[in-house]
């Protein structure tokens, strides 16, 4: 089987580019720190109040007074800075965040995101997800396709109560790569070991391909 | 002197908190909750609570320990998934909960301490959050009228105070703290340092001593952590 965690992860990280300021969600967008390419100097904000987020602590430098919004001990990065919440949602909601990279349960083919609830099984809150999901410059939704089940987590309209309307630019999964344009989403990748035809049959929305891509 | 706002008994600084109160409570996660007052709180019984907190703490620290105690009635959080009693008694319909998305409460927060009590936000436009909630078009861009709160009484954990209440908290447990202290009515803070007044540099107050109506001196802390990971492990 192919470790398509790690596929994903390898593509999301060609988002960031050197100088961003980027929020990463809890969860496999986590991962993504860990890809980033030394030179690449990026300051990672973590909502519960901190830009600058560093690796993950010795034993003799783990200090509960400094976590991520995952609730793991972290360190500072060089230039961190400390902050309170409703500062670091200003910077969000204002536009100040380059980038998010955040999972998802659904998106929908006009970038609509589904990854808070599940009525009747899950709620465990929306955390920040609303929040940067209106406020980031820039809004990378990362995911498996196909869920456990074998259904297309790519839909024409989201099925689960929605984390924000419209608000996706760029969609990556461990099969391809789509971005949500005035024309609608169009298909812009496909990973490596996938192919169109096998997104096309994986893929309930509706998708434009992009003409390299057209044979 | 008539500033100094020290007082030696956690039971006691929690005395007048009656049942029913409104509690605006400091902390993300358990990273910088004011353990100690919980604690106290929990040994008061007192009841029918309405906890307003990013987080319910886990089931057995923090506002876990209020909520296991059926103390609480009404909790207006972010994120609540680390509490397994939590979800007992919400699917259970003994807990009432108001989920906020976290940027729009430290607003709310912020703005029922400012004096402000609404606001617009683009957060959860299209959302079921958004159900009951005026809307309103700004440069063609549809935003949500949200609610600034305010507390009968806030609770929050700092890391150094002097007797006035001038508070300067640390790293990451600053979080919702500040924000909180500010939309009390009464703001109780405990802190692991009281100095006097004048030792604290001016410039390095996060929050003026203005907010502040009770200050605790707390020991031993306990500052429990939620997921301890260290290089190597993920």
């Amino acid at each position: 089987m192919r470790d398509t965690r790690q596929l994903v992860v390898n593509r999301a990280v060609q988002e960031i580019e050197d100088g961003m300021y980027v929020n990463l969600g809890i969860g496999m967008p986590t991962l993504v720190a860990d890809a980033i390419p030394a030179g690449v100097n990026v300051m990672l904000q973590s909502e519960n109040g901190m830009l600058g987020i560093g690796p993950y602590p010795t034993e003799a430098e783990v200090d509960a007074d400094l976590i991520n919004a995952g609730k793991e001990t972290v360190t500072a990065a060089m230039g961190a800075a400390y902050f309170d919440s409703a500062e670091s949602f200003a910077m969000i909601r204002g536009g100040h965040i380059d980038l998010a990279i955040l999972g998802a349960m659904e998106v929908s083919e006009t970038g609509d995101l589904a990854n808070w609830m599940i009525p009747g099984k899950m709620v465990k809150g929306m955390g920040g997800a609303m929040d940067l999901v209106v406020g980031a410059k820039r809004v990378v939704v990362i995911m498996d396709h196909v869920s456990k089940h074998g259904e297309s987590k790519v839909k024409q309209a989201c099925t689960l109560p929605l984390t924000g309307k419209a608000v996706v630019n760029r969609l990556i999964t461990d099969l391809a790569v789509f971005d949500f344009t005035d024309e609608g989403m169009v298909l812009i990748e496909v990973m490596s070991g996938s192919s169109v035809e096998e997104i096309r049959e994986k893929t309930e929305a509706t998708f434009i391909v992009a003409a390299h891509l057209q044979k | 002197m008539g500033n100094n706002k020290v007082v030696f008994s956690f039971d006691e600084a929690v005395a007048d908190i009656q049942d029913g109160s409104t509690l605006i409570v400091g902390g993300f996660g358990i990273c910088g909750i004011p353990e100690k007052l919980i604690d106290a709180l929990k040994n008061r019984g007192t009841k029918d609570l309405t906890v307003v907190s990013n987080n319910c703490g886990v089931d057995d620290w923090g506002l876990g320990l209020l909520l296991a105690n059926k103390q609480i009635k009404k909790m207006v959080a972010s994120y609540v998934g680390e509490n397994k009693i939590f979800e007992q008694q919400f699917i259970s319909g003994e807990l009432e909960v108001e989920l906020t998305p976290q940027g729009t409460l430290a607003e709310r927060i912020r703005a029922g301490g400012a004096g402000i009590p609404g606001f617009y936000t683009a957060t959860g436009v299209g959302t079921p959050i958004a159900e009951g909630k005026e809307v309103k078009v700004f440069n063609g861009k549809e935003y949500l009228l949200e609610q600034g709160i305010v507390g009968d009484f806030a609770l929050v954990k700092a890391w150094k105070a002097d007797t006035m209440g001038n508070l300067v908290f640390r790293k990451t447990s600053r979080n919702f703290n500040p924000i909180a202290a500010t939309a009390g009515k009464i703001t109780i803070a405990e802190v692991e340092e009281i100095v006097e007044v004048g030792e604290l540099d001016p410039d390095e107050i996060h929050t003026p001593g203005v907010y502040v109506q009770r200050v605790l001196l707390g020991e031993n802390y306990e500052k429990r952590i939620e997921r301890r990971v260290v290089k190597g492990d993920a």
